[in-house]
């Protein structure tokens, strides 16, 4: 047996091997990064590798003399003695799996994924491994998503009901990829203006220079004093629920785009009008769906409900699996 | 179950009062008038009476989804709602099927109410197709009435808002109209909202005017002689109605209480019809009240023998006059009343007496009088405006009651664990929860205040109400109230509810409480320092 490709260690997933750590929460030489969200990209490391679609978003949240070397889908290159690999995972722009093989063994880290249709970033690729780090975000079987196109439907009704009362949406939703991708699936619905909270207008500028098509948006902030924001859709991030700053939305109806929408009391208890169930992450199908797709004889299960996939897979699908420890999983609005 | 489905979702989605309102009353404007009556009996709290064991409900989704039990758990323990967790499980196995338009009425009456009746083979048939059927929202309202869990989270004040827009009508006639019992009929609803006064169900109270907690200095309130002090009575808040030569008791929680407390209807035979007296059913001996848990022992008896009605002697204790002749006198001065009151009953005897003034000539006095309530077996202080009328509901201003500290919330038993030593074999360790929106959040921990009797019978509910085990905890079917009382509070981010009682215990069962008028999170944040 070889031992484990990747192994948990405190300054983050590290791969002996290849002498590198991938999503390290630590200061590192050398970090492979899925992803631009907070808890996987972070600050201090000496280089990055990353896909040529995560660089901007990734200059964006690094210091100027970073270093970010961008990194081709599928074409596998050499890191220390292993070959590593980026291939696509669905989860927001830019965002991958990482495949290692060394001497014949190939693992996968998946970062966080999703399997569903998203106009903002490319499809995830099913890797074929032995090993498979799986996220386990909304790892429970009643997290199952519709297609975002009828929820997208949803949100436009809902805005244009409050247009006819005179009230401004708000919609709440995590700042870098979801409010992307709403802007992208309301497309089929309207071609109105869409206003952003500060935080948002940089990541949506991004997605634009990279191509990616959505409403015309403007900033809140842009706006004069006293402008009346009835019947205009405004996005934000969850944090500034309840802030000084929603004051000039006045009367305004809230809602908020999140996986853990699904489920009324996480709605009631933040206090939301509306919840939209939109998830970035993959659902419980599709978690089993990829485990059985790789082909993985051992999965390894990270950051959520690690304890139910892993009981899942050992007792029901007969996968060997086993939590992982990570510090992922700051997207708790996600 | 469409409509009704959809006005539920409207209650649910918005936050606002005047949403909620306008939901309902464009429900009640469209709705026919069988399903209407329907609708006011769980929108005012009313529920069916547990149809289905949830067991049974839970194995059939299992064997519906193929899932393990272990996972149903998993799912409800994160969920924290089981018609809604059934609900959404069962979400996958069926294809998205077209809207039922099949009237409320019928779904109550004709299917749902049936299945008390049937083998457990013909129930799960019928659930089973039912929630086949259902597209999702539907299947979850369709399990809350099946669960007997509805809740949706408006208040009997805001349907009686919405009732008054579509009839007109003011608030106070339709709030007293939706007292006592509720038939859920195309009549009662038309009857309802009828302009004219109908021929009126003589067992019907009046809606309970409830005093605020005073959290200011009664010096606020202005001048002494404003206002008329009495002791708060720790006992059961009741209506005693004299009507057409019949007697009824109606206790807070409109729970009817006839046959419970014969001396008290024995002594209301003397007093002349057309009569309504708002009071404290009390334990009592000679002068003095008897704790609480006293009365306890009454409560849930029926047609008590001759030797508990010795040992646990009730009166009931008047304050107030609400009808005389027959006549509603709720408009006129306390005062007014008060004196009523007085010709009717003199100072009372035996089962039936006359509260009486506190006369504590300045506020100084009668702050080291409250001193006292302990000792006089009451709770603290009413105080209530001279030239009040007798108004509706929680309406701040003209009552107030001024407890002793130590604090108490009403509170809803949600998990029970065996006790340690002595009693390992009896469920002694509680935690409790109060309702934030339609949902219960634990706000306290308490080892058991309860005698042992009442314990070996709270043990036997538990066993037999048990909704799931996570190891030696068992959670429980929401509907035992409990008043606790604790030393202090302070804000807490670890805890869930936000804040942290300290030292809290239980002062008793509060089995004259359903569990919807349990305290609120926010009743308790109120009592924040
Ligand atoms: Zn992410």
């Amino acid at each position: 047996m070889v031992a484990d490709l990747i192994r948990p260690t405190e300054r983050g997933l590290y791969c002996p091997p290849g002498d590198f750590y991938i999503d390290p929460w630590r200061p590192v030489e050398r970090a492979v990064i899925t992803h631009a969200h907070g808890d996987h990209a972070r600050w201090g490391h000496r280089i990055y590798y990353a896909s040529h679609a995560s660089r901007p978003l990734l200059e964006r949240r690094l210091s100027r003399d970073a270093l970010i070397l961008g990194c081709d889908f599928d074409k596998p290159f050499r890191l220390g003695d292993a070959w590593i690999s980026f291939h696509p995972a669905g989860h927001i722009l830019g965002s991958s799996q990482v495949r290692v093989e060394y001497r014949g063994c190939v693992w996968v880290a998946s970062g966080d994924y999703k399997r569903d249709v998203d106009p903002t970033c490319e499809p995830f690729q099913v890797v074929p491994c032995d090993t498979f780090i799986t996220e386990a975000t909304f790892a429970l079987p009643i997290y199952r998503w519709e297609p975002v196109a009828r929820v997208a439907g949803e949100i436009h009704q809902w805005w244009r009901a409050c247009a006819r009362a005179g009230q401004t949406a708000v919609l709440f939703c995590y700042a870098l990829g979801k409010a992307q991708r709403i802007l992208a699936e309301l497309l089929a619905y309207t071609r109105d203006t869409a206003y952003l909270h500060g935080a948002m207008v940089p990541l949506v500028d991004a997605y634009r220079d990279a191509g990616v098509a959505m409403l015309p948006t403007a900033s809140v902030s842009a706006m004069p004093r006293n402008h009346d924001f009835a019947g205009a859709l405004v996005l934000a991030p969850p944090s500034a629920a309840g802030s000084s700053w929603m004051r000039r939305f006045r009367p305004e109806s809230t809602g908020f785009a999140s996986g853990w929408m699904r489920i009324r009391g996480n709605r009631r208890r933040r206090g939301y009008d509306r919840g939209f169930v939109v998830s970035d992450h993959a659902d419980w199908p599709a978690l089993l769906q990829t485990v059985r797709d790789t082909g993985a004889r051992r999965v390894l299960a990270t950051h959520g409900r690690t304890d139910v996939l892993v009981r899942y897979l050992n007792e029901v699908e007969g996968v060997d699996a086993q939590p992982l420890v990570t510090d992922y999983g700051g997207e708790a609005d996600d | 179950m469409q409509r009704f489905t959809a006005l539920y979702q409207a209650l649910d989605e918005t936050t606002a009062t005047s949403g909620k309102v306008a939901a309902m009353e464009a429900y009640f404007r469209e709705a026919p008038a069988a399903d209407a009556a329907w609708a006011v009996y769980f929108l005012t709290g009313r529920r069916l009476r547990r149809l289905v064991p949830t067991a049974e409900l839970r194995a059939w989704t299992l064997e519906a989804t193929g899932m393990p039990a272990w996972l149903l758990e998993e799912t409800y323990a994160s969920v924290g709602d089981l018609a809604e967790t059934l609900a959404l499980l069962l979400d996958q196995p069926f294809a998205p099927p077209e809207q039922d338009a099949t009237p409320l009425h019928v779904w109550v009456e004709e299917r749902i109410q049936p299945l008390r009746g049937m083998a457990t083979e013909a129930r799960r048939d019928a659930v089973l197709g039912w929630w086949a059927a259902l597209p999702t929202p539907q299947r979850f309202v369709l399990n809350k009435l099946l669960t007997g869990a509805f809740r949706v989270g408006v208040s009997r004040r805001l349907v009686v808002r919405a009732l008054a827009r579509v009839s007109g009508l003011e608030t106070a006639t339709l709030a007293h109209r939706l007292m006592g019992q509720w038939q859920p009929t195309p009549a009662a609803f038309e009857a309802l909202l009828d302009p004219e006064e109908q021929g009126e169900d003589r067992s019907r109270p009046y809606p309970f005017f409830l005093a605020s907690p005073l959290e200011a200095d009664p010096t606020a309130l202005g001048d002494r002689s404003d206002w008329i002090a009495e002791w708060k009575w720790d006992g059961i808040r009741g209506q005693l109605l004299r009507r057409g030569g019949e007697c009824f008791i109606w206790s807070r929680g409109e729970d009817m209480m006839a046959g419970r407390f014969p001396e008290i209807e024995a002594a209301a035979a003397d007093l002349p019809d057309g009569l309504v007296l708002d009071g404290e059913i009390l334990a009592w001996e000679d002068d003095t009240p008897l704790p609480f848990n006293v009365l306890q022992q009454r409560i849930g008896r029926l047609r008590p023998s001759a030797k508990i009605q010795r040992e646990a002697p009730v009166i009931f204790l008047a304050y107030d006059l609400l009808e005389a002749g027959g006549a509603d006198r709720r408009q006129e001065p306390l005062e007014a009343r008060r004196e009523l009151l007085r010709d009717v009953i003199g100072d009372g005897a035996g089962a039936l007496r006359r509260a009486q003034a506190l006369d504590a000539g300045d506020w100084v006095a009668l702050a080291s009088l409250r001193q006292t309530a302990r000792e006089e077996g009451t709770e603290g202080i009413m105080l209530k405006r001279r030239g009040s009328p007798y108004r509706v509901g929680r309406t701040r201003g003209d009552w107030w009651k001024w407890k002793l500290a130590p604090r108490t919330v009403d509170a809803v038993m949600l998990y029970a664990q065996p006790g340690h030593g002595r009693r390992s074999s009896l469920f002694t360790d509680y935690t409790f929860g109060v309702w934030d929106g339609d949902t219960l959040v634990p706000v306290a921990k308490a080892y058991s205040g309860l005698d042992d009797a009442e314990i070996q019978r709270l043990d036997r509910w538990i066993r037999s109400h048990t909704i799931e085990r996570f190891g030696p905890v068992r959670s429980v079917a929401p509907q035992q109230v409990f008043e606790l009382a604790f030393e202090g509070l302070a804000p807490s981010r670890r805890h869930k509810s936000g804040v942290a009682m300290r030292f809290p215990r239980i002062s008793r069962w509060r089995e004259d409480l359903a569990p919807g008028e349990a305290d609120t999170l926010d009743d308790v944040k109120a009592m924040l320092p």
